[in-house]
């Protein structure tokens, strides 16, 4: 144990091409695994190729060191082609503790890259994660992967040996020899990673200059270390030409809807009270104030949406971001905003529940509660994005439709669009549809449900209007005047007036692109953060011959208008979620057709590999 | 100007008539309701505020159906979050004058949590508490500020829990203006109104009101003219704590810490306890004190100044605007680390 590579000087050492690669880096959740994934990210952009992220982190703040449940992972896919997910089997893994080793070796493919910090293997660590003996000295581990303990504790002491820090401030840079090294193994630019430390250090020089040393240390031994014979390189991607930037979901969120206020020309106010994964929309809405953004921390979930709905009520865009748990308490507040039929939108990024489940993991379980999950008739809209640069879109759009049809948007996000990110082609804003809002101020004829006959929205008139003076509430109304009205007929009429609202808003629906043949064997159905699984999945089986196509859907209330023909074009319908069955008995029970659910929901990704088993399985032949 | 001020344009000339809406009242025959709704109505034109710039926020209960009855905007809204709802509005509205109407159930029962944090924010709006120590709507089970032991539908061998006291609440939240009022009493309640409405900040107000059918006379002791004479301690700016009948005035005092009533005609003129609005932790002693043993407060408690939550959030966005500019979204998506593809 312990040993070090000498180097080897001058060795020529060969370079091969690979499509695309997996890799994980996984630490103690104090050892900085995220940004270290987070910079390879930024130098495989800029290296130009297509990727796709998987942040992976404990609940915790700060777990005990060492621990199996204290271990924070970042794993990203990036590849010469489009790469749509995350990747399910690890090329390559970097394991800088025991616990990390133990908990991540069971993704790693045979025959994979393995990389150690071997320091990290004492005693205490391996007691902690549970090992009897070190597992680096089982013979059986080096004959499965291509192991490299490398001591990078060690070597990153000896970078900076002579910089003035204490030994806890220079074993803290060791995730830049990490870095440095898997940057050398796949042929990654350090620039980006050079330059951000410059930035993120710049008052701090000592740290600055040690970060630098060790990445460059990492990289330098990779490239002298006799044990890697090889590396690799990713050639760049064929994207579509034009700017791009890295974006996740969350973030992605928060700039469509500055994008909303600035082309409504109207203020935002946000309300909500924290909770992961939602937080950071709130987080990153708070900066730009410029954008007259009104982040109101609420007190909690219900005082969040209402007061979004109390600044709907004032002529203001009200936004409300929650989780699960979060929008459970909300549904009260959005039924008012239902029957008082004001613009509304509603963010919940999902995560692993029921109740607390498991706040740091991804799970798709909702869309029952977005859809029926209120007492009483309580019809919204729910859209779903794709992928973390689709949630700009969906922002803008959820702010969009809500604004026209006086109605509440549901987005339904997830945990994995929120952290995960992906190269975004910059849209040119001047491409957006227009958010054109008029405000009722003609006096004439004015009712308060008084409704527009393409939209059946009723006016939007801002307090402050003179003579409009007008009451609403959520006692049920009569149409067009507003007045309380116990009437039945009344009731039942305005009933079907919100629901065929709701249902109006698929005039805006575009028609629903089908990746592949347009009628075939098998429709392979997703919504939300699946998209990628799906696709990779769908495209593996079209390059084996397989008569499948697939189809996302982005709207999930009310359902694009020609997806009954499309479903109906195939002999077999697949519909994976991670949740046990909810899209599919939307699906069966709207349009009758015997789809079947694909269901996995383990806080994870679906793994594309499993859908694409399911796919051949419903399909009747074996892989 | 501060960005929160309501009614910067002239109001007309406008009397109590302007302000009745054309929907029918539907409170029980006797309410203390009508009462209320007639004394706002009569002081709405005293504010000098454009009608269309006022807004009645209300959440549920007989007291929260008070909007459909003001010829002003107004939003008849959920169980216990008119305050949040308010406080959003006022975050997009600043210069719209806003009322929360809310019940003794609506605003500390269901709502205790938005009343807390409406109040110790600070935002400017006023609060009219319609405290009947009974859920009306819900025909009559007690409520969080019914008394111990009270016999109701839901409890009918009395109440296990003790009730709260809407003022000490308000004011140990941190409110800044508080004061107490009663149904009864139109030209009071006309003051209070004016008073509250004039306020920069939240201005709380506490009015004692009769439901004649699920809890008559629940405030007899300040109804009742020879017990409001024995008990009513009408709160002045400056002047002594003196009540009672004129030819037995009593004054209530300090003894070190603690409370105290004694005879007007026994004590030192100088160890009076003089009336303080500014004074919170005087206001804080007072708000707890009722019939029988000490004198009932009515009037304002406290009135002092605070920085006002809408206040801040918008000056932190002038601030920006004026420093950088207003936010440009082609400008801010290319900001930061891109790469070009071509
Ligand atoms: C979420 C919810 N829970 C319960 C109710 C039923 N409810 C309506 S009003 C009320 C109590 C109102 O009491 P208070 O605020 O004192 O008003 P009052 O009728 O006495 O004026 C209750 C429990 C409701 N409307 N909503
Ligand atoms: S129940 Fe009581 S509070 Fe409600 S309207 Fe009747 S008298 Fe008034
Ligand atoms: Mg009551």
């Amino acid at each position: 144990m312990g040993q070090i590579a000498t180097p080897a000087t001058g060795a020529e050492k060969t370079r091969t091409a690979l499509d695309r690669a997996v890799i994980r880096f996984a630490g103690d959740s104090g050892d900085g695994m995220q940004l270290t994934g987070e910079q390879f990210t930024t130098e495989s952009a800029w290296a130009g190729n297509d990727l796709a992220t998987l942040p992976n982190f404990p609940a915790e703040i700060r777990a005990p060191a060492g621990t199996l449940f204290g271990v924070s992972s970042f794993q990203l896919q990036f590849g010469s082609q489009r790469v749509y997910t995350p990747g399910d089997r690890l090329d390559c893994l970097v394991a800088m503790n025991p616990a990390a080793l133990k908990v991540h070796l069971r993704d790693l493919k045979t025959g994979g890259l393995l990389i150690v910090n071997t320091p990290a293997f004492d005693k205490r660590n391996l007691d902690k994660a549970g090992y009897a003996t070190n597992p680096l000295d089982d013979p059986t581990l080096a004959e499965r992967y291509r192991l490299h303990k490398v001591d990078m504790t060690g070597l990153t002491h000896e970078a900076i040996k002579d910089l003035p820090l204490n030994t806890k401030e220079k074993d803290r840079t060791k995730n830049f020899f990490a870095l440095g090294l898997v940057s050398w193994i796949y042929t990654r630019p350090l620039e980006p990673t050079l330059d951000w430390i410059t930035k993120r250090f710049a008052k701090n020089k000592d740290i600055a200059e040690a970060n630098t040393r060790v990445l460059k240390a990492g990289h330098a031994f990779g490239e002298t270390a006799e044990i890697f014979g090889e590396h690799y390189a990713v050639e760049p991607a064929e994207m579509t030409p034009g700017l791009y930037r890295a974006m996740t979901g969350n973030r992605a969120l928060a700039w469509g809807l500055l994008a909303a206020a600035q082309r409504s020309k109207l203020p935002v106010v946000y309300g909500a009270y924290p909770i992961t994964p939602a937080s950071d929309i709130l987080h990153e809405l708070a900066l730009h104030k410029r954008f007259r953004v009104r982040t109101i921390q609420a007190e909690d979930e219900i005082a969040a949406v209402t007061a979004a709905i109390g600044a709907s009520f004032g002529g203001a865009i009200g936004v409300t971001a929650s989780s699960g748990p979060g929008i459970a308490l909300k549904s009260e507040g959005i039924g008012l905003a239902v029957t008082a039929e004001l613009p509304l939108v509603v963010l919940n990024i999902q995560r692993a529940g029921p109740s607390t489940g498991m706040p740091t993991k991804t799970e798709q379980a909702d869309l029952m509660q977005a859809l029926y999950g209120r007492n009483s008739e309580a019809p919204v809209v729910v859209l779903a994005p794709a992928t973390p640069g689709d949630c700009f879109y969906i922002a803008y759009e959820a702010v969009r439709l809500a604004a026209k049809y006086m109605v509440p948007v549901l987005v339904l996000s997830d945990g994995f669009l929120a952290n995960g990110s992906e190269p975004w082609l910059i849209p040119d804003v001047t491409t957006l549809p227009p958010i054109e809002i008029q405000f009722r101020t003609e006096r004439e004829g004015f009712f308060p449900y008084l409704r527009d006959s393409a939209t059946l929205a009723r006016p939007w008139v801002r307090p402050g209007t003179p003579g409009l003076e007008h009451r609403i509430g959520g006692i049920e109304k009569q149409d067009v005047t507003g007045n309380i009205s116990y009437d039945p007929d009344n009731h039942d009429h305005m009933v079907r007036t919100r629901a065929e609202k709701v249902r109006r808003v698929a005039q805006e629906i575009p028609p629903t692109s089908i990746n592949g043949p347009a009628t075939g064997d098998l429709l392979v159905v997703g919504w939300g953060g699946t998209y990628g699984s799906i696709t990779a999945a769908v495209e593996q089986a079209q390059t084996a011959g397989k008569s499948v196509a697939s189809i996302h859907l982005r709207h999930l209330n009310p359902l694009p208008p020609d997806l009954g023909h499309i479903l109906r074009e195939y002999r077999k319908v697949l519909v994976p979620e991670i949740n046990s069955g909810q899209l599919v008995r939307v699906l069966r029970a709207e349009y009758l057709v015997d789809a079947v659910g694909f269901n996995r929901v383990r806080g994870l990704p679906l793994p594309s590999e499993e859908i694409y088993e399911a796919i051949n399985q419903l399909l009747g032949s074996t892989p | 100007m501060s960005p929160s001020e309501a009614g910067a344009k002239e109001a007309p000339k406008y009397t109590k008539k302007d302000f009745e809406s054309d929907q029918d009242v539907r409170w029980c025959p006797g309410c203390g309701d009508y009462a209320i709704l007639s004394a706002v109505q009569k002081t709405m034109p005293d504010l000098g505020i454009p009608k269309e710039n006022i807004v009645f926020i209300s959440g549920i209960g007989c007291s929260s159906r008070f909007p459909y009855y003001m010829n002003t905007y107004g939003f008849h809204t959920i169980h216990g979050r008119a305050p949040a709802i308010a406080t959003g509005l006022r975050v997009a509205r600043p210069e719209l004058k806003i009322f929360v109407v809310t019940g003794d159930g609506d605003g500390l029962s269901i709502g205790g949590n938005h009343m807390l944090h409406v109040l110790r924010r600070n935002v400017n709006l006023t609060i009219l508490l319609f405290n009947n120590r009974i859920y009306g709507l819900t025909k009559g089970q007690y409520s969080p500020t019914s008394e111990l032991g009270k016999v109701t539908k839901s409890t009918p061998v009395g109440s296990a829990d003790r009730p709260v006291n809407p003022l000490s609440f308000a004011l140990g939240c941190g409110a800044t203006f508080v004061a107490r009022t009663v149904d009864r009493n139109i030209p009071h309640m006309d003051e209070m109104l004016k008073r509250a409405a004039a306020h920069k900040g939240t201005g709380f107000v506490e009015i004692l009101q009769n439901c004649n059918v699920y809890n008559d006379l629940a405030w007899n002791v300040i109804y009742d003219r020879e017990s409001k004479v024995q008990h009513e301690l009408r709160l002045e700016h400056g002047k002594p704590l003196l009540f009672g009948p004129p030819d037995d005035r009593r004054a209530l005092i300090m003894q070190g810490v603690t409370p105290k009533v004694v005879r007007a005609k026994d004590v030192p003129e100088s160890t009076l306890w003089i009336h303080d609005e500014t004074n919170v932790n005087a206001a804080k002693l007072l708000a707890d004190l009722f019939a029988p043993d000490f004198p009932i407060p009515v009037g304002v408690l406290t009135a002092v100044e605070a920085p006002v939550y809408e206040d801040l959030i918008l000056q932190q966005e002038q601030k920006a605007i004026s420093e950088r500019g207003p936010g440009d979204i082609a400008k801010l998506l290319t900001s930061g680390d891109t790469w070009k593809i071509s």
